[in-house]
This record gives C-alpha cells, structure tokens and sequence, in this order.
C-alpha cells in the first residue's frame, strides 16, 4: 500500500493560537543535528515539524506542532532540544480532543 | 503580598478536575491552573470514559455529562493486510440505566467537569503555564510560579495534574525523562459523518456505542494498537506506537493512520466521513516499573504526570480520576486533623493508592505493558464461559483485576473437562500474573 500524506492538509484542521515570533521548541545546536545519524525527530514528529535540510542538517517550525513532547524524548540522549510550552493560552487548540 | 490558598492543581485534564472538585466540595480555598484556552484544549484522549470512577465523585453524572454513546459492544480485531480475525461481545445487557462506558469527545468533558468545579466554589484560571514550583529553604514546595505577571502563588500543597509531560517534575528533579520504551506516541482523527450510517455500519440504535481494539500489520511490527470509536454525529480513529520504535522504524506516525484509514476492513466503516481535527498526544505505558516518587514535602502528583496508565485494558482517564480524588482526599484529611503538608505525612496518599486498583492492576501487568498483544486466544471465540468471563473482563468498576480473575477462574474450572481450550486461556492469563 502506497499513500501519499500530505500533512499540511490534516494540521489545516487544526485551531492555533500562533505566538508570533516566539517558538517554544528550539534546536540548541546545529552542529549535533548535522553529526546526528537517525535524525529521529524528522521521522518520529507527528506535525512534520522537523526536516532534513540541504546542509544536511534540521529544520525546525513549530506552527504546527501538537505538544505532544515525543521530539524531546527521541532526542534525549543528545540533549539539543530545547523544549518548553508555549505561553498560556497559545499553540494547539483542541476542539474535539 | 502573595496569594495564598489551601491548595493549588495545577492542570485540568480528568486528573486536576477531579482532584480540584473533591477539595472545592469539601469547601477548601482551592485554585487550579490550566494553560490551554480552555479545559480540553490541550487534552487528547481515544474516547472511551469507564463510569465507575466519574460516578464515586459526581454520582449524579448521567444528569447533565456530555457523554456520545454507551457502549454496547466491544470488538477486538487482529488486521492481517487485507483481512482481519477478531472477536466481538455485544450484550443487551449493557444496556442499563447506568451504563458503565461510554465514548465521549474530551474537550466536552473537560469543559463540563470545569463548571461543576466552579459551582462546587473552586478558583480555575486558564491561560496560565506554571513554569515553577516555588520551594523554600529546606525543599519544601510552597506555591508555584506562572508566566503571568506577578505570578507568584503561594498554597500549603500543590497537586501536579499537568499530564504525561510532567515537565514540572521533570524539571525539579522529582523526576527522570520518559524512556522511550516507556512512552508510546499516539495520533487520531475525528471523522463527522450521518448518524444515520453509524447506526447501519455498525448495527445499533439511538445511543449505543461499539467500540473497535485493533491489533495487527497496521503498526508495521511495531508494538502498538489501534482503535475505531463510534460517536453519535462521529468517528474516532487512531494508532499508537512505542516511542522507541517511532524511533527505530522509518514511518512518520500519521502516514501509520494514513494507512490505517485505507486498510480495506477499515475503508468501508469511514466511507464519507470528514475528518475535523487531527491531534497527536503520548501515553505512558511503562507501567508499575516506571512509577515515579508520588509525593514529598507540599506536592504530590496524580494521572499521567504519575505515569497512572493501563496499557493493557487501555484505561487511563480513570486511574487519573482515582488518583486524582485520593490526593484530594488525602489533603482533607490532614487539613481536618490539622496536620502539616510534609513527607511523613502525605505518604498517606501512596497507601490508598497501594490499596486501590491503581496499584494493584499496574503491579499485576508489572512485567507486560502490552497484555493485549499476548492475549489474542483469550479475545478468541470460546462460547458461554469466555463471554461471561468477556463481560466480567470488560465491565470497568474498579473491582481490582486479580479478585474478578479468581471469580471467571471459579466458572472456568466447573467447565474444564468439556472445553480443553479453555484450560489453555487461563494457563495464559495466569502466566501475565
Ligand atoms: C490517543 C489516546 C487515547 C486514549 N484513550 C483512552 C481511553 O479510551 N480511555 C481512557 O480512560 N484513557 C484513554 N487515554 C488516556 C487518558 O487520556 C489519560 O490517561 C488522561 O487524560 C490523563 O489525565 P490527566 O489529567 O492526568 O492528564 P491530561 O489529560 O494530560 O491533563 C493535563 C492537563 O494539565 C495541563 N498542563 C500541563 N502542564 C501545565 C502547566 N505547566 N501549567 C498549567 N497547565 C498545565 C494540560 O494543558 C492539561 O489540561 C488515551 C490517551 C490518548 C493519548
Ligand atoms: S512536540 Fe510533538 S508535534 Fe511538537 S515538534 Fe515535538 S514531536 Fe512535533
């Protein structure tokens, strides 16, 4: 079975708060992303928020992330997540749950 | 000068609420903090709510709770790639004045256990990350810290209900990360569609509910589950992995449910149906081994925070109501007698929990998270004794695991002789003991 998921389209149904200019998931350092072999993060991420890059390291937008924590436990052992909440009131607004 | 009140819950998920409700009944100055824009907002749950733990707080509950369909039937399936074994128990019986499980869409709940918690006379204020606790000299907490302005509350204990994250824990070092073997990620979508065609797919009327466990080639060899709920105007479908083979297989968890949706058994029972919200939450199932520290001086943690889940018979809302409403009670308790919020004291919160199901079902599965996926025989189609068993099995009541084991192993030995299999369900059973 070979289905093409276009994950956009199922975040689209999402409600966000957007916290403009304050991401609250940061990659601490580029360089391990790059020295990193499973880049588990662009796989394990259920909003697609991770990918791999031309330089051959990881880009991070958080717009549609669903705070759910699973990037900080992949990522664990190199420690370059830096992971936090968004502010109160901000980010996934579930409607249904 | 700093707010002070006798107690402060932080989060408002089935664990908080339940927690703020029985000490705001008890009249206790209680205040709850939820960062979402409103209780549920942040919360994700497959969809199934067990009454007996709701009902020992709110007995009236059925008056006025947003609850989708009681459910009447439960399948279980095993997916082969295009086929499926599985076994279903339906029963008229379930279909009582009080029925014992219902589906329900989370943000609803939420929103309506949150009213009563106002009308009970508890403080609940959303919008509000606490991103400290606040501990004095000696490490006892004494009030948390938001990101509000002047955020700075002071309480004689604090009750983390904040979730599988527990990052408040995590970060005072009363706690370790999650492993990732012991936290499993799982992603789901609410599908609206004509009840109409709920009631023919799956054979019911007015609010009976069926519910689907799925097992099988969906999750790629991976340990996992899926589920399909019935709502009344809805369908929830969803699929969750370990984290630790997220980790290791090369398949993003929504392109999983992707191909759950399409598998040719699934196909038919969705036809139609518009997807409304997709959402992704982890839970935790490394069971009695990854229990943390429950309490120390002012705090205690309650739900998933606590790493309160039944992988194995997917309950989770309700080990978070119980332990929620034993912290409470705890905390009334030595308010009453006029006790401080220390260690010493507040170890009275972990032996109710020792003497409740809570515990004593974690202990029992202690060394397997994933019943289920050893179960598949018993979930097999052995007539009379096995559905009487099923039903017994399947009735969630907060009778603990192993005394209603010893009442189906009772009727099971009267029938041995004449159904050999039977022995070999039981042998399996006792072997997850
Ligand atoms: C896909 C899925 C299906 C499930 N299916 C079932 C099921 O069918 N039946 C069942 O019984 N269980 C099920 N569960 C498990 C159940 O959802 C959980 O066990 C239950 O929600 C735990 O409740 P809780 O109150 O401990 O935590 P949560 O429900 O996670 O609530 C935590 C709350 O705390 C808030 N919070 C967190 N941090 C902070 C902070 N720093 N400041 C302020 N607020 C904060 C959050 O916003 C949230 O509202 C399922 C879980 C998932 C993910
Ligand atoms: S928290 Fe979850 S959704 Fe958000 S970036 Fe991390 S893995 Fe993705």
């Amino acid at each position: 079975m070979s289905i093409v998921v276009k994950i956009e389209e199922k975040l689209y149904q999402n409600r966000y708060i957007v916290d403009e200019s304050r991401p609250h998931i940061q990659i601490r350092n580029d360089a391990v992303c790059k020295s990193c072999e499973s880049q588990a993060c662009t796989v394990c991420c259920p909003a697609a928020c991770y990918t791999k890059n031309e330089t051959g390291s990881v880009t991070l937008a958080t717009d549609g992330c669903l705070e759910c924590g699973t990037c900080r436990v992949v990522c664990q052992d190199k420690e370059n997540i830096q992971w936090d909440y968004p502010r109160g009131g901000y980010g996934i607004s579930y409607k249904f749950g | 000068m700093v707010e002070k009140f006798d107690a402060i819950v932080i989060g408002a998920g089935p664990s908080g609420n339940a927690a703020a409700y029985t000490l705001a009944k008890q009249g206790l100055n209680v205040l709850q903090l939820e960062r979402g824009e409103y209780p549920g907002a942040k919360n994700v749950q497959g969809g199934i709510m067990y009454a007996a733990e709701l009902e020992k707080i709110i007995p009236d509950f059925r008056e006025d709770c947003p609850t989708e369909r009681h459910i009447i039937e439960q399948r279980v399936w095993l997916l082969g790639d295009d086929n499926y074994i599985g076994t279903n128990y339906r029963s008229d019986a379930f279909n009582s004045d009080k029925p014992n499980r219902y589906t329900i869409i989370r943000a609803n709940i939420d929103k309506w256990f949150s009213e009563k918690i106002r009308e009970a006379g508890g403080l609940q204020i959303c919008e509000t990350t606490v991103t400290e606790l606040i501990r004095d000299a000696s490490g006892k907490v004494i009030g948390v810290r938001t990101d509000r302005e002047g955020g700075e509350i002071h309480a004689d204990v604090v009750i983390m209900a904040d979730g599988v994250n527990a990052l408040l824990a995590r970060r005072t070092g009363f706690q370790q990360e999650l492993a990732p073997q012991n936290v499993a990620l799982a992603v789901k979508e609410i599908l609206f569609i004509d009840p109409e065609l709920i009631q023919q797919r799956f054979g019911l009327k007015d609010e009976e509910g069926v519910v689907i466990e799925i097992m099988g080639k969906v999750t790629k060899g991976m340990v996992g589950t899926a589920f399909l709920y019935t709502n009344k105007e809805s369908l929830t479908i969803g699929i969750g992995c370990l984290i630790s083979d997220f980790k290791e297989g090369a398949i993003p968890p929504y392109k999983m449910l992707e191909d759950l949706k399409n598998h040719p058994v699934i196909k038919p029972l969705i036809e139609g149906a518009e997807m409304k919200e997709y959402a992704a939450h982890m839970i935790p199932e490394g069971g009695y081994k990854a229990v943390p520290q429950l309490y120390g001086d002012g705090w205690m943690v309650v739900g998933d925070a606590a790493h309160f889940n039944n992988a194995a018979h997917r309950e989770g809302s309700n080990l978070a109501m119980a332990s929620g409403r034993m912290a409470a009670e705890t905390v009334i308790e030595l308010k009453q007698a006029g006790k401080p919020f220390n260690a010493a004291n507040l170890a009275a919160y972990k032996k109710k929990l020792d003497d409740s199901f809570i515990m004593k079902d974690l202990k029992k599965y202690r060394n397997l998270p994933g019943i289920m996926h050893e179960n598949k025989q018993f979930f097999g189609a052995y007539p009379d004794t096995l559905t009487a068993a099923a039903h017994s099995w399947f009735t969630v009541d907060s009778v603990d695991k192993r005394t209603k084991e010893k009442e189906i192993m009772k009727s099971f030995v009267k029938k041995r002789s004449i159904m050999g299999l039977v022995g070999d369900a039981i042998k399996l059973v006792r072997a997850v003991r």
